[in-house]
């Protein structure tokens, strides 16, 4: 009966329910967006770390994130790094912004990623079209499907260049977005070098592979204790440390959260204004509930109950246009991102809003006199 | 007299209000309520009727004196143990109903079952044999916004003693009604008093329900005034009408 008289009362004025639900939807989507941003973005700033196979980088000193490297890694670290007990393999990655020119004339920045995935290096994923044995062709690199308006290029087959040299498209990813906005170029990291006119053992980065049955922390600090002039990070170090730099020293990421924080309360205060208005305009029917002996729980739970209902129906309807809105950005710069994680911290958030918003309408019903019931 | 009192308040005074506004609305009433017997309590406005009928309810506690609800002693317990009080011991029929708008007869009933924990088939059995009890087989399905203000009473009446209390209050039940819905509340609590053996208290101004009660307690400013019993072996004649015509009916 708690369910039912919760469910009556919410139904009963289709209009407050409506503006509640509309209090709910608008607070769900804007959460949604927020964090399906942040999320996205998240994912496009550790993207390339996330899919290394390395347990741990080897980078400059006070290298920020991804992009920020530099070409300062030389042999000498290699070969440091590979007699180090308990190191099976030592990759070099080399990593740099560069000028792209277009066809039609014009230019625009994009990020060099010189790679060896035959090695052990970073693999371009989510190829739609050619392989890396393409890529490795002459001049082949790969590029990301959705930039290819901005490079001023047709797809596969198509040519251009960087800095001063020539390339050709041989491969396309789908999917693989750059949170800076200057499209990732993937090829071989001898031609990487020579485009940007690089020394031939140049290097952003190492990825280092530690042996089977290797403590990778004990690596890690032997690692530290030879490369004098360079950083050891793991890959969990390294991600935070990229996320950090994109998302929280640049404003982005509090930006987005607090964008998250607003809609949370923006909903609750809407929410707790119309439970409030309905718990008032019930007061009667809850003075005798109590008369009739009924516990304050019970009463409690029936505007819970509503909070419950109108948390459950919102999230549906708020999730549906969230989805669609997910859909909608798929091919754009900024794409969201809903993982089931997200959707179930979304539920809990509703949840907790409604149940935040139904402790005025709980204050509302705990002064009750049931003798009021005698006054009507 | 029909045996021990199930409900007795002694010496019960009440004060409402503070300071220069407190006034004294009961001083020192003492009374008691019998099972089987239907008593009303009469008074003109003011004289303290509802504060009265408030405190035998375990809504309001008494400033002093005492009440006791199937011997065992209401005064000074918690607003929760009083609401436990309620649930089993008194059924409250209100002036205006006060129905749940949204919710059918058969709901309205079984709420009152719900909030003791009674639930599911059981309680919606129940529900429905006290609503085909007092007549309103036919409108189980029916919300409080699409019956008359007699049949609204007479789901009030069966949401009261759906929990078997051994006390029901009843507050002007015929206030809102014309003479025979009027009528036929009254005959519906003599009936419950006599067959179901409950003491049944209703405060009224109406003097139509004078000649259903077994008994008549006057209460003026605060103070009872006066008591008058029907003398026993005589019955109200609408009970007997209402009982030829339920066994006609069948």
């Amino acid at each position: 009966m708690v369910l039912t008289l919760a469910f009556r009362n919410l139904f009963h004025d289709r209009i407050r329910l409506a503006v509640t639900l509309v209090g709910i939807l608008f607070s769900i989507v804007l959460v949604a967006v927020q964090l399906g941003l942040y999320l996205g973005s998240s994912r496009m700033i550790t993207s390339n770390i996330d899919h290394s196979d390395g347990d741990l980088w080897v980078t400059t000193f006070g290298a920020k994130s991804f992009e920020d490297g530099g070409l300062l890694l030389r042999n000498g670290e290699r070969h440091q790094a590979l007699a180090t007990p308990g190191v099976a393999s030592v990759v070099p990655m080399v990593v740099a912004f560069a000028e792209w020119r277009k066809p039609s004339g014009g230019s625009t920045r994009v990020v060099v990623i010189g790679t060896d995935p035959e090695d052990g290096g970073l693999a371009p994923w989510s190829l739609i079209k050619g392989t890396w044995e393409d890529v490795r062709a002459p001049n082949g690199i790969a590029v990301d499907r959705t930039y290819l308006k901005e490079l001023d290029i047709e797809g596969v087959g198509s040519t251009a260049q960087i800095a001063t040299g020539r390339i050709r498209v041989k491969a396309l990813t789908d999917g693989v977005r750059s949170f800076t906005q200057s499209p990732y170029v993937y090829m071989p990291i001898n031609r990487a070098r020579q485009l940007l006119g690089a020394p031939t053992d140049a290097t952003t980065f190492y990825l280092v592979k530690v042996a089977p049955g290797a403590d990778v922390e004990q690596v890690r600090k032997d690692l530290k204790s030879r490369l004098e002039t360079a950083e050891v990070l793991t890959k969990a170090e390294f991600r935070d440390r990229s996320l950090t730099q994109w998302l929280f020293r640049t404003g982005a990421g509090v930006a987005l959260i607090g964008g998250a924080f607003l809609g949370v309360l923006v909903g609750t205060v809407i929410v707790a204004q119309t439970l409030y208005s309905s718990t008032k305009d019930h007061l009667n029917e809850f003075a005798t509930l109590r008369a009739l002996g009924s516990s304050s729980g019970y009463i409690h739970k029936v505007i819970l109950g509503q909070a419950g209902l109108s948390a459950v129906i919102g999230y549906v309807l708020g999730m549906i246009i969230a989805l669609a809105a997910v859909l909608a950005s798929h091919d754009t710069p900024l794409p969201l991102v809903m993982t089931p994680w997200l959707a179930a911290v979304l539920f809990a958030v509703t949840l907790f809003m409604c149940a935040i918003s139904a402790l005025s309408a709980i204050m509302k019903v705990i002064k009750i006199d049931p003798a009021m019931v005698f006054n009507r | 007299m029909t045996g021990e009192p199930v409900l007795e308040a002694i010496d019960v005074v009440k004060e409402l209000g503070s300071g220069a506004g407190k006034v004294m609305a009961l001083k020192g009433v003492t009374v008691a309520l019998r099972p089987g017997e239907l008593t009303l309590l009469m008074g003109p406005s003011g004289s303290g009727k509802t504060t009265l009928l408030s405190i035998l309810g375990c809504i309001l506690t008494p400033t002093s004196g005492s009440v006791r609800v199937d011997g065992q002693l209401t005064t000074g317990l918690p607003a929760e143990k009083l609401a436990m009080f309620r649930r089993d011991h008194i059924g409250f029929i209100f002036q205006s109903y006060n129905l749940f708008p949204t919710l059918s007869a058969l709901e309205n009933v079984r709420i009152a079952l719900d909030v003791r924990g009674e639930k599911g088939f059981k309680a919606a059995a129940r529900a429905e044999e006290v609503l085909r009890d007092v007549g309103l087989g036919h409108r189980l399905k029916y919300h409080p916004g699409n019956m008359s203000g007699g049949e609204q009473q007479r789901v009030a009446v069966a949401r009261a003693i759906a929990t078997s209390p051994s006390v029901v209050l009843a507050d002007e039940p015929t206030a809102a009604l014309d003479t025979e819905n009027g009528h036929a509340v009254m005959a519906l609590l003599a009936r419950i008093a006599k067959e179901q053996n409950r003491s049944v208290l209703v405060v009224t101004h109406d003097p139509r329900t004078l000649p259903y009660a077994d008994r008549v307690v006057r209460i003026e400013d605060g103070r009872i005034v006066g008591e008058e019993r029907r003398p026993d072996g005589l019955d109200a004649p609408e009970i007997t009408d209402l009982t030829k015509r339920r066994k006609a009916h069948v």
